[in-house]
């Protein structure tokens, strides 16, 4: 669960990213925070991974408090976090299971849990048949997948997805919102940012639409109506 | 730790050398370079400090016994010299024997001219080695202290020359030494950047999936230290069959026949171990410095 309240942020330059934000977002909900370049959606991502504090107000995630949280804390949280990039970020000399495994290994998994859970991660974004590949071997959507099944191998509470159709093509685009929404229905909460209008409007999910730091809109009717 | 991450750490260390070879390559021809140069400074202030000890050694003060005590008390004075403070050893050496080595030096045909001197007109002495030179001067006013001894003679200039030119020499390798050792350090962190750099995104992705500082840290130690071990291996090599070479060549020398050199077999441990745990701090620390930043996310 992500809990903001009233928060600001301001940068050491002086912007003002954030301007007394309020929202919730309840455990199992999927959101797609929307709004135009610069109006906060990287400010409040980076609030809830804990890159930044916020100056002023309060962002909890999943029962840690940002502004009290300690640094040794901070990889405890990340661990119920799964975020995925629009540049996918992969590992360009791992291949598709090394990447995925990566994620478990780095925090310590055992050999055990890692070849039972990848595999099954492999198979539920439906690259099980492509594990031997490298990522520069794959289309934009299959590295899409893999930055996904990365996300999700360490079985997080919440996917954060940081405009993940940026890179591709209407019909992958598509593929991978339904994957989102899959991953929604099986329990974890999903947060999308994209400003992308049709994709938000073809699925009936809560949109919160930000702009100059403000929240101008958070409605349960799934349609994405501000102008970018 | 255990036995698993210990594992996996050395194997990521171990991997990252190789795709990055061209830079593992430059840290450790690095590390060999300076190591050579650091270890040709330790080997030179050995050798000196060798020869210093050996002219040392050699340099005894000499305390003239009064000639109003009897032999058997001249030589009763043995034990007061020797229980003196910087005193190693005291040799009894009686007018018959000192008369004896002063002729000796001389061309026995001219031996002759002496034949009329009497023992009585030299003194019995003391040949009084000294344990460090550099507290000469202090032995010399104890000696002179003690009863039945009538008059010490010692090359005071001699043992402070020695003592100034072994703290220059100590003082000059240490200065290089040091410096060399901050250089390869340097030059290590600066390697361990690269890489660091080169994967930086694999740490972002490492911070991001919840990989503790330690965990992404041990794999650059492990790196650092295994490129540190295997270019003071390298060195310590290198530096023995430069050494070997050398000390051949002042052998044949006729003009360096007054060095004698240290043999290799001798300072071979703690060279290695000299060598070994540069290559240690070296590579840990550079590593370590630099993973700092990338750290901060």
């Amino acid at each position: 669960m992500v809990r903001m309240t009233n928060v600001c942020k301001a940068y050491e330059n002086g912007t003002k990213a954030l301007k007394g934000i309020t929202a919730t977002i309840d455990d199992g909900e999927f959101v797609f925070l929307v709004g135009p370049s610069g109006s906060g959606k990287s400010t409040i991502i980076k609030l809830i991974t804990g890159e930044i504090a916020p100056t002023v107000g309060s962002v909890i995630v999943n029962g840690y408090d940002m502004e009290t949280i300690k640094p040794s804390q901070m990889p405890m949280l990340r661990r119920t976090l799964g975020v995925v990039f629009q540049d996918f970020r992969l590992i360009e000399n791992k291949n598709v299971y090394d990447n995925v495994a990566f994620a478990m290994r780095v925090i310590g998994a055992s050999s055990k849990e890692i070849k039972r859970r990848v595999p099954y991660v492999l198979e539920l974004v439906g690259l099980d048949t492509r594990t031997r590949r490298k990522p520069e071997e794959l289309s934009g959507g299959e590295q899409q997948r893999v930055a996904i099944a990365r996300a999700l191998v360490n079985n997080p509470r919440l996917i954060i997805s940081d405009e993940p159709t940026g890179n591709l093509d209407p019909a992958r685009s598509l593929e991978i919102m339904m994957l989102l929404d899959r991953i929604n229905k099986l329990g974890t909460t999903v947060l999308v940012v994209t400003h992308e209008k049709e994709l938000v409007n073809r699925f009936s999910k809560r949109v919160i639409a930000i702009d100059g730091g403000k929240v101008i809109s958070d409605g349960m009717d799934g349609y994405y109506n501000y102008e970018s | 730790m255990n036995r698993n991450r210990i594992g996996y750490f050395f194997r990521e260390g171990l991997g990252s050398i190789f795709s990055h070879g061209f830079m593992s390559f430059a840290s450790v021809c690095v590390i060999v370079a300076c190591l050579i140069i650091m270890g040709s400074f330790t080997l030179l202030v050995l050798n000196v400090n060798n020869m210093i000890k050996q002219w040392e050694s050699e340099n005894q003060v000499i305390a003239f016994v009064d000639e109003a005590l009897t032999d058997e008390q001249a030589k009763a004075l043995e034990t007061q010299l020797e229980s003196l403070e910087n005193v190693t050893e005291a040799i009894f050496v009686s007018r018959d024997d000192a008369l004896a080595k002063y002729l000796s030096s001389f061309d026995p045909d001219e031996n002759d001219l002496f034949s009329d001197l009497e023992p009585t007109v030299l003194r019995h002495r003391y040949m009084v080695y000294l344990e460090d030179i550099e507290h000469m001067a202090d032995t010399q006013i104890r000696l002179n202290e003690i009863n039945g001894i009538a008059k010490v003679n010692a090359h005071l200039e001699i043992s402070e020359g020695f003592v100034t030119v072994s703290r220059i020499v100590g003082l000059v390798s240490l200065s290089i030494i040091l410096i060399l050792l901050i250089v390869s350090m340097f030059i290590m962190a600066n390697t361990i950047k690269l890489t660091t750099f080169d994967r930086k995104e694999e740490i972002a992705i490492m911070k991001m999936v919840g990989a503790t500082n330690g965990f992404i840290r041990w794999p650059f130690v492990f790196e650092g230290l295994l490129l540190g071990l295997f270019g003071s291996l390298i060195a310590f090599l290198v530096q023995w069959g430069i050494y070997e070479v050398v000390v051949t060549q002042i052998g044949k020398s006729s003009a360096m026949q007054l060095i004698q050199a240290l043999s290799f077999g001798k300072i071979a441990l703690p060279l290695l171990g000299i060598f070994v745990a540069t290559g240690f701090i070296v590579g840990i620390g550079g590593s370590l410095t630099v993973i700092r930043k990338y750290l901060k996310v």
